[in-house]
């Protein structure tokens, strides 16, 4: 076994094991679980060190951590019949079977619905989904999230508080509260992928781990039969398509290269074709969502024909109708600009006066720039650094502002 | 060639939440150590880990939580080598992985009786 499969073997059952302990054995406290899980990793990694990794590393762990659950139970059984007698706890009937993939596949189900909680803020989904789910450490997500630990602590302690207090993990949902519930889990699923692709963070592999754990449980949920398929195959197409171009758009030696700046030889065709059947199989039924939209928003990206911009400018006019969002309306100028003309784009872009927006500034300096009205371009790139705060984008922007001084 | 018992001394630290790669550069660190040693043809025996639970029985018959008085002392492992001199031995413990966590390795020599 070398290194790579055993990192791997951690990550992967850390959120199986933390899955289990809380869906099978009814656990409500996150923290129990995942303290019971870290003790189950300091015990493999003393005993392994001294005898070697044994030959089935997974089932060492999963009889570890159900031993001291059993432990766990034992003491706290102690405890409530010679403590609190009177409090006599609920009747704990625990019994130890083998823990099979069956029981993981359904207990990690479970628990990404109950992570996606429409009761936690957005924040504190994305978190404790990349810590339970992702088994991601906390100074990992700091980085990922642009924050630090205590804040990134504090979020994910308050998120378990409140699971906590639920009287127990609800195991039992209908069909009907699944399919309910499967809107804000794509949107967790979603929100992951974004952070992992748009992030700032210079740490390469960090972003790309993250992209495909999103992907992961995209393909996990897609093959569920309990749900209806065509969104999370948009969904999974849009993953795709972006994720063919992440090794292209982080090449550039300063921070991220844009779409027009990218080595397209560098996109990966592979994931492009993984996309574009992903994207067919979701437009079987009259169903339509953003992640459709936006999934052939990315397809015609990846194309270089000349219908490309006029469809992309359709595809954009039929997100706004679904969800109103100043990024969209801004991509959609843009797509104007190459469908139609710079003129009409100029005139629209000036409608939308997303007053403290950067990335709107930078959106005019642009079309004025295909314009080549060079004043009015470094008029807005001035105006797009008063409103960056953040650092690598500020300088992207010095960039911009030197070559059109040239 | 004689043989020497080769005892890690480390602090336990509950708070320790190691994350994967840790654990991963743990047990490599660990295996390759170890390795070297193998590879000198003297390891004898890969010993045992051990954890922190412990009893003590006192010569009154008292039993106590817990075998140690001072927390750095805890024995958390051993392995016996083979060394031509305590000297040798001692030397291979160069490297072990306990050290650069802060514990420390103890190197008793085993003994041996002969015409029993």
């Amino acid at each position: 076994m070398d290194d790579e499969q055993l990192s791997e073997i951690f990550k992967s059952e850390y959120s199986n094991l933390i899955a289990v302990l809380s869906n099978y054995y009814g656990l409500t406290d996150l923290q129990l679980a995942e303290d019971i899980v870290s003790d189950t990793f300091l015990k493999a990694m003393k005993s392994w060190s001294h005898k070697g990794i044994p030959k089935f590393p997974k089932a060492w762990l999963r009889k570890v951590a159900q031993n001291l659950l059993n432990e766990h139970h034992r003491r706290k059984k102690i405890y409530d019949e010679k403590i609190t007698p009177e409090i006599r706890a609920k009747n704990h009937q625990i019994n130890f079977i083998e823990i099979t993939d069956k029981i993981i596949e359904d207990s990690q189900l479970q628990m990404i619905f109950v992570l996606c909680d429409p009761d936690l803020n957005r924040e504190s989904q994305l978190c404790l989904a990349l810590r339970i789910l992702c088994g991601f450490s906390i100074e990992e997500i700091a980085r990922a999230l642009l924050s630090n630990k205590e804040t990134i602590n504090k979020k994910i302690y308050r998120a378990k508080k409140v699971i906590k207090e639920r009287d127990r993990i609800e195991t039992n949902l209908t069909s009907d509260q699944y399919i309910s519930r499967l809107d804000n889990v794509l949107r967790v699923i979603y929100l992951i992928f974004n952070e992992g692709y748009y992030s700032s963070v210079d740490e390469e592999n960090i972003r790309h781990e993250i992209c495909w754990e999103a992907m992961r449980l995209g393909l996990f949920l897609s093959e569920q039969k309990k749900f209806p398929k065509q969104k999370i195959y948009a969904l999974i197409a849009l993953m795709c398509f972006h994720t063919s171009r992440i090794d292209a758009r982080t090449s550039g030696e300063n921070g991220d290269l844009l779409y027009q700046e990218q080595d397209k030889r560098k996109w990966n065709k592979n994931l492009i074709q993984k996309g574009s059947k992903y994207l067919n199989l979701s437009a079987v039924g009259n169903v339509v969502t953003k992640y459709h939209l936006e999934a052939a928003i990315a397809y015609w990206h990846t194309k270089e024909t000349k219908e490309k911009w006029n469809n992309i400018l359709q595809l954009y006019n039929k997100l706004l109708t679904i969800e109103y969002s100043p990024i969209i309306a801004m991509n959609r100028t843009y797509a104007l600009a190459q469908a139609n003309s710079i003129d009409e784009a100029i005139q629209e872009a000036h409608k939308l006066e997303l007053k403290d927006n950067h990335h709107y500034f930078c959106l005019l300096a642009e079309l004025y720039r295909m314009h080549n009205n060079i004043n009015k371009e470094i008029e807005y790139l001035n105006k797009a650094i008063e409103f960056a705060n953040k650092k690598n984008e500020k300088e992207l922007i010095n960039d911009r502002l030197e070559k059109a001084r040239r | 060639m004689k043989n020497f018992m080769m005892l890690f001394h480390s602090e336990p630290n509950p708070d320790f939440n190691p994350t994967p790669d840790q654990i991963q550069n743990e047990i490599k660190a660990w295996q390759d150590w170890m390795e070297g040693i193998g590879a000198q043809g003297k390891l004898k025996n890969p010993g045992e880990a051990l954890g922190f639970e412990g009893k003590t029985m006192h010569t009154d018959g008292s039993i106590t939580d817990g075998p140690y008085a001072e927390v750095k002392e805890i024995v958390g492992g051993f392995m016996i080598v083979s060394a031509d001199s305590i000297e040798e031995a001692i030397q291979l413990s160069n490297g072990c992985p306990a050290l650069s966590s802060g514990g420390k390795v103890e190197v008793r020599d085993i003994m041996v009786f002969d015409e029993m």
